[in-house]
């Protein structure tokens, strides 16, 4: 089931005002592809993802888009019926494994009960069946694991119990919220690997909200880069991290180790994210870009395609390029 | 003295106080959690080994409290001396009136005399009464004694009043916030500007003066604290991954405060029952000695005493077995406070104390 999202807008109230966090964010995730939103802290990937569910912290909300699942509405379904899409077929698992999971009941026992929210089987069964999940998952000695508290498991461990939550319902579409952010980078791709066998598996579809170049380009088909609450670039995997159009794209590529000769130093973005308050009237990276010129700061450029496969919202784009 | 909640002796029947039962519950469910989950095991295990002395003195009080709580009537009537007469009979007993049965003098003698204190005329039994007697002639320590019962009700039931009160507004106010944090905020804050003892006197004035009335206003002046406590740890809980998983999952919010929330508070519900024990036998002590107190209490046996402690040769058995009671019971159950906090607290787990 393809989920297909437009013009999603989540506003925070803030003073008198109305900030949009997610602002105008439209992207289409077929059936069994991964989609990687990419943005650096405070650029509203994890909000999107919240708006999805219809989690948005109070006293945030979504305004304005529409999240069609399958080409049903999830923004006007009633409280029952959202709750049912939630796990069912949206599921979510969370960056911090050390959290999400309730410190004082039994792994285990909270796979089984998420078995047990949507379906109805007998505790037996359940049971049986999350340690299925739990051997899926790569969970070594999964008997003995079951009773144990989540303090007693790693990190690690810890997140592969999380996505056998996830996964009990078999949804339709998985949000991974920087699955693999709080580990260290061995269990990382073992992690990356085993969402790209249950991808294949269970033919789920993967939203995917990372910082990280490196795990995107691992897993994703398609890229969308956000920066502050809109979407600057959309491209396949391979032609963004080959050929960025956007300036702010390519700033994050050519700050990656690796892109530039040893010893020579890496590019930075100059500045800071500017706060929800200052957002300038035009395109938001206007304050930081280094190929700004005069509509920059008044007009919002529009996201328009280059190609088939890649489009980008920047004015810069339109005129020639000095020294190109 | 008969049963809190019995309508009236039943020929031959078992009856006894729910609460002093409850208490016990509560030992035992303490026991049966830590059978089968690590984290009660080793707090559990972890106060035995801090406090042992003191587990061992609740567990005594516990102890007498249930001989005094389980009444029945009938038995060997030995009151013959005074012609039995039939009142007494269909009065309900508890083993420890049976074991005292027949203790009583006619006046006030001193610890282990042989002699009444003021004419000094022989006792009945003399040298058998090892905290004396009181101005009825009653045997102290049976008094004392049967104080335990009574200090147990009024924590007991207070705390049963108060801190399902407290966790149920605290956690909605918590979770929910908004509005309905706003209405328990406010009903927290007028409770609170209010000052308590007055307050609990009016209380008691208007519910009347029982046993349970007096614990009902201790209870609905003694909520507020752990209410905010409850209310915080909540809105700290309501913010963390797992919450937000389980409704990424599709959980209903009333399964996520019951499954998610409440369990991450019982171990603040543990230490508040405890801790606030001891402050609410303590508050009946205050309060008896207004006059408004549970009828057998040692605050009441303490009020009753203040006069003898002026007279000359000092009557001073009274209030000094009573209030070696209180004295011994609250260190005892503070103690074993403190212990749970420790132990639940992780920057002082593992510590030894």
């Amino acid at each position: 089931m393809a989920l297909e999202v437009e013009g999603l807008t989540t506003e925070f109230p803030l003073g008198d005002r109305r900030v949009p966090i997610v602002d105008d964010v439209s992207f289409v995730l077929p059936e069994g592809r991964c989609l990687a939103l990419v943005g650096e802290s405070g650029s509203g990937k994890s909000m999107t993802a919240l708006s999805l569910l219809r989690l948005v912290p109070r006293p945030g909300r979504v305004t304005r888009g529409s999240i069609r699942l399958g080409g049903r509405e999830l923004r006007h379904l009633s409280v029952p019926e959202i709750r049912h899409v939630r796990g069912h077929k949206l599921a979510m698992i969370f960056q911090e494994p050390q959290t999400s999971l309730n410190p004082v009941v039994r792994v285990g026992e909270q796979v089984t009960e998420a078995i047990l929210l949507h379906e109805r089987i007998g505790r037996g069964e359940a049971r049986k069946r999350a340690l299925g999940l739990f051997e899926r998952v790569g969970i070594p000695e999964p008997g003995a694991r079951f009773d144990y508290y989540p303090h007693q498991l790693s990190g690690g461990l810890k997140q592969r119990v999380m996505i056998s939550m996830a996964l009990s319902m078999r949804p339709e579409v998985l949000i991974a919220d920087e699955p693999t952010t709080a580990l260290d980078v061995t269990i990382q791709a073992q992690i990356l690997a085993l969402l790209r066998d249950l991808q294949g598996e269970f033919g789920m579809s993967i939203l995917l909200i990372t910082h990280d170049l490196g795990v995107v380009n691992q897993l994703a088909d398609e890229v969308l880069v956000l920066y502050a609450g809109r979407v600057v670039e959309k491209a396949a995997t391979n032609q963004l991290l080959s050929q960025p159009l956007h300036p702010y794209t390519r700033g994050l590529l050519d700050s990656l180790p690796g892109r530039r000769r040893p010893g020579e130093r890496l590019y930075e973005i100059q500045g800071v994210v500017p706060s929800p308050l200052d957002w300038p009237r035009g395109c938001r990276f206007c304050t930081r870009c280094p190929e700004v010129f005069e509509p920059c700061a008044e007009q919002t450029p529009p996201l328009e395609a280059f190609s088939s496969e890649q489009s980008a919202a920047c004015h810069a784009r339109h005129r020639e390029r000095p020294g190109t | 003295m008969s049963a809190l909640f019995s309508a009236g002796p039943v020929r031959e029947a078992l009856i006894s106080d729910l609460i002093v039962v409850l208490v016990l519950a509560l030992f035992l469910a303490a026991g049966w959690a830590a059978r089968r989950n690590e984290i009660w095991r080793e707090a559990l295990v972890g106060v035995l080994r801090r406090r042992r002395y003191s587990v061992l003195v609740l567990s005594l009080y516990v102890f007498v409290a249930l001989l005094d709580s389980v009444l029945w009537v009938g038995g060997a009537h030995s009151v013959t001396s005074t012609g039995a007469d039939k009142v007494a009979l269909q009065e309900a007993r508890s083993p420890l009136d049976r074991a005292f049965a027949d203790s009583s003098e006619k006046s006030y003698s001193a610890p282990l005399s042989r002699v009444e204190f003021y004419d000094v005329s022989a006792l009945a039994r003399p040298g058998s009464h090892v905290f004396g007697t009181n101005v009825l002639g009653q045997d102290v320590l049976y008094l004392t004694i049967k104080g335990a019962r009574v200090a147990l009700l009024i924590g007991g039931l207070t705390s049963l009043i108060a801190i399902p009160l407290a966790l149920f507004f605290g956690i909605l106010a918590g979770y929910f916030g908004g509005r309905i944090d706003d209405v328990v905020f406010f009903v927290m804050s007028t409770l609170v500007s209010m000052p308590g003892i007055l307050l609990l006197i009016a209380l008691i004035m208007a519910l009347g003066q029982s046993t349970f009335s007096v614990c009902v206003a201790l209870g609905v002046t003694s909520w507020v604290g752990f209410c905010r406590l409850a209310r915080g740890e909540t809105m700290k809980l309501r913010e963390l991954d797992f919450v937000a998983a389980a409704r990424s999952l599709g959980v209903k919010d009333r399964v996520i405060l019951v499954r998610h929330i409440l369990p991450n508070l019982m171990h603040l519900v543990v230490i508040t029952f405890v801790l606030m024990f001891s402050g609410l036998v303590l508050s009946e002590a205050t309060l008896a000695w207004l006059g408004i107190g549970v009828n057998g209490s040692w605050g009441q046996m303490i009020a009753q005493a203040k006069d003898e402690l002026s007279r000359d040769p000092i009557v001073w058995w009274n209030v000094v077995a009573a209030g070696a009671a209180l004295f011994v019971l609250l260190l005892a159950v503070n103690r074993v406070g403190d212990a749970l906090r420790d132990v639940f607290d992780p920057r002082t787990r593992g510590e030894k104390l």
